[in-house]
């Protein structure tokens, strides 16, 4: 084991002390099995060529219609940004605004800041306003909510197919990726090993 | 050295995790990332009680008001969210039905009583089930998001369904009081500090274990 570090467990303040640069594996909390953190080879790299992958998702989930419904001949098509007007529209701003956030804004802040931090990194470099950017990526991660909204999208095709024709669009599969990319940034993404590249 | 880092004198940052010398007044910055640093969540057992009070005044009006109205040439029809539960279970779509019922009845539900059974245990000061309270608390904060569902449903509805000459859905009072609900036991769940359960114990410090 090379040089040490303390660690404080998140969840109880259980101190314990690690290798500096830990080998990869996931460490739990030898008192209340809280996840410290979760180490893998190249995570840091790894995470953002997720990250490219995800933005690119990302576009086209908000480009294209989540579901389309035809009635008598007559088509409409749902796309996320179309959902928040509707409900915009109907009086129901404040409703409107959280799908708004949930569904677009925090996810992209997520995969903004990852890009922020990680791609000035890869050349050595800290980026501007390290610290607060972090912040931003913390508060992202807890606020965007990509797998209920496909959850959500599954729900309301199967709710519609009773009533009429509806067809899944390209939005619902990209959203499905997407989701899929971000449960994989998240397991590949260690911040330990952002903050020990970042001040060495 | 066999005890929590407060015990010591030190704590770590909540943004960098970086362990340092806990401050003698408050008002100290994180050297590495420049967070401000606190020992444990200011205010959070009477943060967290605010949260958790609002969000259940609003669990009343999010149940009984309707959340989604339905009108087509064959009448119109006022739903809540458990009519609409009711209505996917006499349909046919029992999976449909129980998805929605644990996201946003259950799941709410057990979210609002988990919170204020830990925080009466710390207010308790309830030395025993430690691990069993942590795992509560990780329950707790990780089901939240998902009563998000019935909105995201609603949203996708209002949308597909306004512009047809059919049948037309409106958003309902229950969908703002519903959305309320979620954002503050997400909000509860975040002023807590689950830290508090375990400082009425003393433990050996031990090497994190390998999962």
């Amino acid at each position: 084991m090379n040089r040490a570090e303390l660690l404080a467990c998140p969840e109880c303040d259980l101190l314990q002390s690690d290798s500096a640069v830990p080998r990869p594996r996931k460490a739990l909390c030898a008192r209340c099995g809280a996840v410290l953190y979760q180490r893998h080879d190249q995570g840091l790299e790894r995470t953002l060529a997720l990250t490219a992958g995800a933005l690119a998702l990302f576009a086209i989930a908000n480009a294209f219609p989540i579901l389309s419904l035809e009635l008598q001949g007559e088509r409409t098509d749902a796309t996320l940004a179309g959902a928040v007007s509707a409900l915009w529209s109907q009086n129901m701003q404040l409703v409107a605004a959280l799908v708004l956030f949930t569904a677009i804004v925090m996810p992209l802040a997520e995969l903004a800041a990852l890009a922020w931090l990680l791609i000035p990194l890869r050349f050595g470099q800290r980026a501007p306003h390290f610290g607060a950017v972090f912040q931003l990526l913390q508060f992202a991660q807890r606020w965007g909510m990509v797998e209920v909204f496909v959850l959500g999208s599954l729900v309301s095709f199967a709710k519609l197919g009773h009533l009429a024709n509806v067809e899944a669009g390209i939005a619902l599969w990209s959203f499905a990726g997407l989701m899929l990319v971000m449960a994989a940034i998240e397991a590949n993404f260690d911040p330990r090993e952002l903050w020990e590249k970042v001040t060495a | 050295m066999n005890v929590s880092a407060a015990s010591l004198g030190l704590l770590s940052c909540s943004t960098c995790s970086l362990v340092s010398r806990a401050p003698a007044a408050d008002g100290a910055f994180c050297s590495r990332c420049g967070s401000a640093l606190h020992s444990r969540k200011p205010g959070s057992i009477g943060r967290t009680w605010a949260f958790l009070i609002a969000a259940m005044a609003l669990y009343v009006p999010a149940n009984t008001l309707p959340i989604m109205a339905t009108s087509s040439l064959f009448g119109s029809s006022d739903d809540t969210i458990m009519s609409g539960v009711v209505f996917l279970w006499q349909d046919g779509s029992w999976y449909l039905a129980l998805i929605v019922f644990v996201a946003s009845i259950l799941v709410p539900l057990a979210k609002i009583i988990g919170l204020a059974v830990l925080l009466l245990s710390v207010q308790l000061g309830w030395r025993s089930h430690q691990t069993e309270r942590a795992r509560l608390y990780r329950l707790v904060e990780s089901i939240g998001r998902w009563s998000m569902l019935d909105i995201f449903v609603v949203a996708l509805l209002v949308t597909v369904v306004q512009l047809t000459a059919l049948a037309s859905v409106r958003a309902g009072p229950a969908a703002l009081a519903f959305g309320a609900v979620v954002v503050l036991t997400m909000c509860a769940a975040m002023s807590f500090d689950p830290r508090l359960l375990w400082d009425p114990v003393k433990e050996p410090r031990e090497q994190p274990a390998t999962a």
